[in-house]
């Protein structure tokens, strides 16, 4: 099967699913009698109408190729960053250094890619951004909370740009036998890291009785974990056919990015709360704010990216 | 306007400016909307966060000392905020600085004001200076509405050239009721906390 026709299978299937789940919601909201009840189904279809969006987006950027995915994901950053920094107390002095992440650590790390930089694209932020960051604050001669604040200046750096930004990079691999088809790959890290959520969501409504860490974050519990760490690692598996990867391979590595991805929702959680909010943001209605979206993404990228690089790339 | 819709883009794409009705909701009533006032994206951001049917009867005032200098930020400023200029340096005694002002509620326009009448470093506003009692006196009719201008003194302090893009809310609180014959100071220092409540 060729690119073209991958592709529309892909969307078609993306597609019934929303389908499947907009309807279901419409049947759930006839049902509903209690009042959480309804809260629970409209926040529901809330979710699933932002879906469609987000794969509308989603699938007009990748049909207008590899630049367009790019300043996507760029803008990604950009606002999983404004949320993260909205949270964070910073002070007056780190304000030339956190104009600088928004303004030229963004574009020049998403440039990076663009110009197929590997070796640059990857140390720009951990060596040349950490190392200036700090630097910059301290040159202003605020001494007060100097560490925490670089700290979580760096620690929002790292997820929002470094991180997220390697899902866009996997356009840079060169895989023999699979040139010209990196965007499909793009396509089942974010499907497998998102349906890993999403029934991990499901199950653990339906089935969630044990909270795994319920002070960091309350809705994580084993069942939901377990059966949409397993559903998602089996459709993982089953997509086997789009990816460079053989089916047994595909399950591996559907495996560990759901692996992380929990992680990513687990670590961002514990953030969150130490910064005393619920959600990141508002800015996408029934999940909250984009971060919300990305937590379990900004893990699972560069590991993803980096098991494929080195078992699969040349 | 497309310079409008450009300042309305960009104020959304670097501070968001979502608002939040807390305690009165949009209308059509004359009203003034005075804020604190800590960046030069405060006036944008106010304003594009009212909903547009509204945005187009509402003039931000603007300082003249600012916005009147030079031909583009006079053309920002007049064309794509309808701004209404206010001098706040005012060496000729024979005029009144608020008459752009009382002009345009006179025509029926609803205002934005801040009241501090400078932008400063700190996230509650300073004491309020006259101009806004003397506009409430003398048009008893139009409603005040606090307003809370949320983390835009971290996004662009004064001094700062560069923004820092951060998301501010908008906060509109509950219409100020009049007191019948209330001094000067206790209706600023009561407007003043006002907007302090919506912090």
């Amino acid at each position: 099967m060729i690119m073209h026709d991958k592709f529309l299978w892909l969307t078609g299937g993306v597609v019934t699913l929303l389908l499947i789940a907009s309807i279901t919601g419409w049947l759930l909201g006839l049902r509903v009698k209690t009042e959480s009840g309804r809260a629970v189904i409209d926040n529901l279809n809330a979710r699933v109408r932002a879906w469609w969006v987000m794969v509308a987006i989603f699938a007009v950027a990748s049909l207008l190729g590899k630049l367009a995915t790019i300043i996507m994901f760029s803008f990604i950053s950009f606002f999983t960053l404004r949320e993260f920094l909205t949270l964070t107390p910073t002070r007056a002095s780190d304000h030339r250094a956190l104009s600088l992440a928004f303004f030229i650590f963004i574009p020049v790390q998403y440039y990076l890619i663009g110009l197929e930089w590997y070796a640059l694209f990857s140390i720009f932020i951990p060596v040349y951004g950490f190392l200036l960051l700090p630097s910059l604050s301290a040159l202003n001669q605020d001494p007060e909370h100097f560490l925490e604040r670089c700290a979580k200046i760096q620690w929002g750096i790292m997820l929002t740009i470094y991180c997220i930004s390697h899902v866009p990079a996997l356009l840079l691999l060169d895989i023999p036998g699979y040139s010209g088809q990196n965007a499909l790959l793009l396509f089942y890290l974010l499907l497998v890291v998102q349906m890993s959520d999403v029934l991990q969501y499901v199950f653990g409504k339906i089935f969630g009785k044990t909270k795994i860490a319920p002070v960091v974050s309350p809705s994580k519990t084993v069942e939901g974990f377990i059966g949409g760490g397993v559903g998602a690692t089996l459709i993982g598996a089953s997509m086997w056919w789009i990816t460079p990867f053989t089916l047994l391979q595909a399950a591996g590595m559907a495996f560990v990015t759901v692996l992380m991805g929990f992680l990513g929702g687990l670590v961002l959680s514990a953030v969150k709360r130490s910064l005393g909010a619920k959600d990141w943001g508002t800015m996408i209605e029934g999940h909250g704010g984009m971060m919300d979206r990305m937590d379990s993404v900004s893990f699972a990228a560069p590991i993803f990216f980096h098991l494929t690089r080195y078992f699969f790339a040349v | 306007m497309w310079l409008s819709n450009l300042l309305i883009g960009l104020t959304r794409i670097l501070v968001g400016a979502f608002p939040r009705w807390v305690g009165s909701t949009p209308s059509h009533a004359q009203r003034i909307y005075f804020a604190n006032h800590s960046s030069h994206i405060d006036t944008v951001a106010l304003w594009a966060a009212l909903p547009p049917g509204l945005r187009a009867k509402t003039r931000p005032v603007a300082a003249a000392d600012y916005w009147n200098q030079g031909a583009i930020r006079r053309y920002v400023a007049s064309k794509g905020f309808n701004a209404v200029f206010i001098e706040r340096t005012h060496p000729d005694a024979s005029t009144d600085p608020l008459q752009p002002l009382i002009d345009a509620l006179e025509q029926g326009d609803s205002l934005i004001v801040f009241p501090e009448g400078t932008r400063h470093r700190q996230a509650l506003p300073a004491p309020f200076k006259a101009g806004l009692f003397h506009l409430a006196e003398r048009f008893p009719n139009v409603e005040l509405v606090p307003v809370y201008l949320e983390n835009l003194h971290r996004c662009m302090p004064k001094g700062t050239f560069f923004p820092v893009p951060l998301i501010c809310t908008v906060r509109f609180g509950p219409v100020l009721n009049r007191i019948a014959d209330e001094s000067k100071p206790a209706f600023l220092e009561r407007a003043r906390q006002a907007v302090v409540e919506l912090a």
